[in-house]
């Protein structure tokens, strides 16, 4: 229906405070926010402001820590974990790909094709969440044991001789090389890109489907013109929820890498919890967190979806 | 020969579907089969002989159930915490308009924004320079910040999609406002609320890099496995993961038997 | 502005607002109103969305604060009450049932929350009334759109409020339903003998059901009466317009003559009874004729001599018609204005009226109304068709 005025009065729910009971009604929002807002800001903001102050701090545990401003830290850190950073990025962006690779079409096969076996499908998605993720990926050195089946069987079929010249795999090994990493990483955030997935897929009427199909669309293009568009804010969803703590994870490195697999989250660990250099962990902390959140804006300009909270 | 990669070509997406099934299920076979493992040595990761000693001796290894029993307070305790902290938050920013939205939307954005290991190192940097003892308290505080986001976005979402007629229809059928909240907002709010609490418990009680920063020597369920991947792997820990894995599955196969009776009734 | 409807025969004012108002920011929805509706009436407030009539009737509930004025229920100043301190209750617009309670907890919730123990008889009553005591165990999500419209007004209706507000209750409802709900309302009203207070922008179902009308446009109300006479009289161009259809003619005021007022619209003379004028005419100045297009008789020039003496004339030629069952419309260009609108009754058809024919409109003086000229024309006219 048209209308002759340009804003709806009808369902309108601001109003400017008149009585003391209206002022009142306005301060309730800052009472709700009060406990929790201080509780990020005392131990989440609070500790990032002085974990900045301490990588510019010098000194040794014995003696103490003091600010001098020594932005060198920043700089030794990199030349010295340069490679760590950059395996850190490759790998997670290889495992993002690989879990939109994989988790796209289970997304779409519970989304459209499972029918009755839709809540059934989606328990065995988040099921294997309640089992420690740490024994989980502890398993994953029985499946990629030397000799093991999995391990046989990539050997004769000649896929290790194509992972062996990618760099990848060494020999007849897969455990120990940044094929087994990548493999822990896919695995362990694989739901984190499926489930937002889901979410949107299953958001898509599916009467556009037979639009695009009466509209002479063959179903690839149905796919690339409707569907995927329309998934568009889950594939970024999942893509941050992927990549971001795959980047700082050092759980796939530890335990299914070699020492030749370190990523930048085994440094700052090490760091702070072995060597106790805590500026340079912090400023190692500081220069990844500053890397992703670059990555991320730079993502989620170009995609164009910023409602992400 | 043709016939067959049609049909390869139509069932494409759900031959692929059910491999990254599979590669999601896989671990959790390899877990359960192993717990009736008995190994040679100290590592579990090598199949020798059926047995069902793990089984039957579930807490037989120093430390497990221990750990065990505090990742499960420390998850319950968390969970309250967080539920309650991020509901409140996540009402003021459904409900109300007020100046400092967008800080506030930025600053529930950036814990999961945030690589947990540059979370952990923070907290950690503070907790170590306040001189707070590192212990049940720290890991607490640390759990209860990383979930508290997930929650305000599980409740807000669910409390944007209701119908803010619904609160009006209640107030003008004579509920005064806390009746309002506890009959009308409170009921339909609750999946939401359920749905943050219980990804809340699964953080927590699951968290491994945050609470290895902050926890001193308590040794949660979490970081028990991760020393027993150096020292050697009990089979006990495969139990306790299928069993998790178990319980998790009746659960959530019980609340879908039940929506379904209730909804047919 | 003032406006009071008439107290024909009723006990009493229900609801009387006084100069209340509401702003947000800088937009005005409700300008100053000052309304008093009768006790026991059907009273519909009509408009296009936006135009205030909502907020006026959430106002009424408390829903909304009023930025200046007062409300009063049965004499009682209720400005300050929140809203589950006051005696009305609602039907709101997608009737805001909760969907977590099933049919009966949903009717019994307004007399649990006033401490009633013992609701099972007025319940079933009440379900019965709207022929729903079958439903009782359902949840909302389980019934049809009339059904859970009905459930919505029991809802309501069993806490005998003094004043029921109905806020678009028929808007989601499809065109036969809301034909029957429309009947059906007007017969609950009619038997529990309540006051309602209907919010609608439907004009024929506000000229139906209601037996005062409050026309509102931009925040004020333009018009209040019984449905005939806002019909018949309107007094603004955005009444003739919203409510059915009018042809409006610009004219200079030649002067008077007894009763009448002499016009002139492109050397066309037309005459107004000053009766029916709702402006002062000044010789030398314009005016706004207008006339419904079912009070305009449609006869072939050849036959223009015909026609008696008296009547309102104008020449024109048939641009279109189109024949819809129990008239025909004629749309109808002329000197003084393009696109008037005709409808003749299918009785006697001329098969010579077809388009292109050259035609006289004529009708009885007393049929039009004049209006002042500084209005739009257009106002209305495109708020008032389609839902």
């Amino acid at each position: 229906m048209t209308t002759t005025a340009t804003t709806s009065a009808d369902t309108g729910t601001e109003a400017p405070a008149v009585t003391a009971a209206a002022r009142r009604k306005k301060l309730v929002p800052y009472w709700l926010l009060l406990p929790g807002i201080l509780w990020l800001v005392v131990f989440f903001a609070a500790p990032l402001v002085y974990q900045a102050s301490t990588s510019v701090q010098t000194g040794s545990l014995e003696e103490g820590f003091k600010v001098t401003w020594h932005f060198a830290t920043y700089a030794d850190a990199l030349t010295e974990y340069y490679p760590q950073f950059l395996r850190s990025v490759a790998y997670s962006a290889t495992a993002t790909v690989l879990c939109l690779a994989l988790g796209y079409p289970l997304a779409y096969l519970i989304a459209f094709k499972a029918g009755r076996w839709r809540n059934l499908l989606m328990v065995l998605v988040i099921a294997p969440f309640f089992t420690s993720f740490l024994i989980r990926t502890l398993a994953w050195k029985t499946i990629l044991s030397d000799g093991g089946p999995v391990v046989s069987a990539l050997g004769s079929l000649h896929i290790l001789d194509v992972t062996n010249a990618l760099g990848v795999t060494e020999g007849h090994r897969v455990l120990a090389t940044p094929l087994a990493v990548v493999c822990g990483l896919t695995y362990n955030f694989l739901p984190f890109m499926i489930l937002p997935l889901y979410t949107s897929l299953e958001r898509i009427d599916p009467r556009l489907h037979e639009a695009a199909g009466d509209l002479y669309a063959t179903p690839l293009t149905t796919f690339r013109k409707v569907t995927f568009p329309l998934s568009m804010p889950g594939v970024v969803a999942g893509t941050l929820l992927t990549f971001i703590p795959a980047t700082g994870d050092y759980i796939n490195a530890e335990l299914l890498g070699s020492t030749d697999q370190k990523m930048i989250g085994n440094v700052i660990q090490s760091q702070f919890l072995r060597v106790l250099d805590y500026p340079t962990a912090a400023a190692l902390s500081f220069i990844l967190m500053a890397a992703i959140l670059a990555m991320v804006t730079l993502y989620i300009r170009k995609s164009g979806t910023e409602d992400l909270v | 020969m043709r016939t067959v990669t049609r049909w390869l070509r139509r069932n494409l997406v759900v031959l692929v579907g059910l491999g990254t099934l599979g590669y999601l299920m896989l671990p959790n076979v390899i877990v359960t089969v192993f717990s009736f493992n008995k190994p040679n040595g100290r590592f579990n990761y090598e199949w020798q002989r059926f047995s069902t000693d793990a089984w039957t001796d579930p807490c037989g290894v120093a430390d497990l159930c221990g750990s065990l029993s505090l990742s499960l307070r420390i998850a319950i305790w968390a969970t309250i915490g967080a539920t309650v902290l991020g509901t409140m938050i996540a009402f003021a920013l459904a409900r109300y308009r007020f100046r400092a939205r967008s800080s506030v939307s930025t600053l529930l954005f950036l814990p999961m924004a945030m690589p947990e290991v540059v979370m952990a190192a923070s907290l950690a940097t503070l907790f170590l320079n306040m001189g707070v003892t590192f212990g049940f308290w720290t890991i607490l505080i640390a759990h209860i910040m990383f979930c508290l986001s997930f929650v305000v976005t599980a409740v807000k979402a669910r409390v944007m999609s209701m119908d803010p007629r619904l609160e009006q229809a209640a107030q003008d059928l004579y509920a005064t406002p806390f009746q309002t909240f506890l009959r009308v907002t409170l009921p339909i709010a609750a999946p939401g609320i359920a749905a943050g609490a219980l990804l809340s418990f699964a953080l927590s009680f699951d968290d491994f890099i945050i609470t290895n920063f902050n926890a001193g020597s308590t040794v949660t369920f979490p970081m028990f496995v991760w020393g027993s991947a150096q020292r050697g792997t009990p089979v006990q820990i495969n139990v306790i993961g299928t069993a998790m894995f178990a319980v998790a599955v009746l659960c959530v196969l019980a609340g879908q038997l039940v929506g379904r009776r209730r909804r047919r009734s | 502005m003032t406006a009071t409807a008439p107290t024909a025969g009723s006990s009493g004012t229900d609801v009387r607002l006084t100069a209340i108002s509401k702003r947000y920011g800088s937009f005005t929805a409700v300008h100053p109103l000052d309304l008093a509706i009768p006790a026991g009436s059907f009273f519909a407030l009509l408009g296009a969305s936006g135009c205030g009539k909502t907020t006026t009737l959430r106002m009424i509930a408390g829903l909304e604060d009023p930025t200046t004025g007062s409300v009063e229920l049965a004499g009682k100043d209720v400005t300050a009450l929140p809203p589950h301190k006051r005696p009305v209750n609602t039907v709101f617009q997608s009737y805001a049932l909760f969907p977590h309670l099933d049919i009966y907890e949903n009717v019994a919730f307004g007399l649990r929350r006033r401490g009633i123990k013992s609701v099972k008889k007025q319940v079933g009553d009440m379900l019965d009334l709207v022929q729903l005591g079958d439903f009782a165990r359902r949840k909302p999500h389980q019934l049809s759109g009339g059904q859970q419209q009905r459930v919505a007004v029991a809802r309501a209706l069993i806490n005998h409020p003094q004043v029921l507000l109905l806020d678009e209750p028929l808007g989601a409802l499809d065109l036969k339903l809301r034909r029957q709900m429309q009947l059906e309302l007007k017969r609950i009203q009619t038997e529990v003998g309540i006051t309602f207070v209907h919010v609608t922008h439907d004009q024929e179902e506000a000229m139906t059901m209601a037996d005062t009308v409050a026309v509102m446009n931009g925040g004020r109300v333009e018009q209040l009466g019984a449905p005939a006479d806002l019909y018949e009289t309107p007094r603004t161009t955005f009444v003739a317009n919203f409510l059915g259809t009018s042809n409006l003619i610009t004219a200079d005021v030649l002067g008077t003559s007894g009763d009448d007022i002499l016009l002139r619209a492109c050397d066309t003379k037309l005459t107004l009874p000053a009766t029916r004028c709702t402006t002062t005419a000044r010789t030398g100045e314009k005016l706004l004729i207008g006339i419904r297009p079912e009070k305009i008789t449609l006869t072939h020039a050849d036959d223009a001599g015909t026609i008696p003496d008296g009547r309102n004339r104008i020449t024109g030629r048939i641009a279109d018609s189109s024949f819809i069952g129990v008239s025909t419309q004629y749309v109808i260009d002329s000197p003084v204005g393009p696109g008037l609108s005709v409808y003749e009754q299918n009785i006697e058809r001329d098969s010579r009226l077809a388009p292109g024919a050259e035609v006289v409109l004529h009708w009885n003086p007393g049929h039009s109304f004049g209006l002042d000229a500084a209005q739009s024309v257009e106002a209305g006219t495109d708020a008032g068709e389609g839902t």
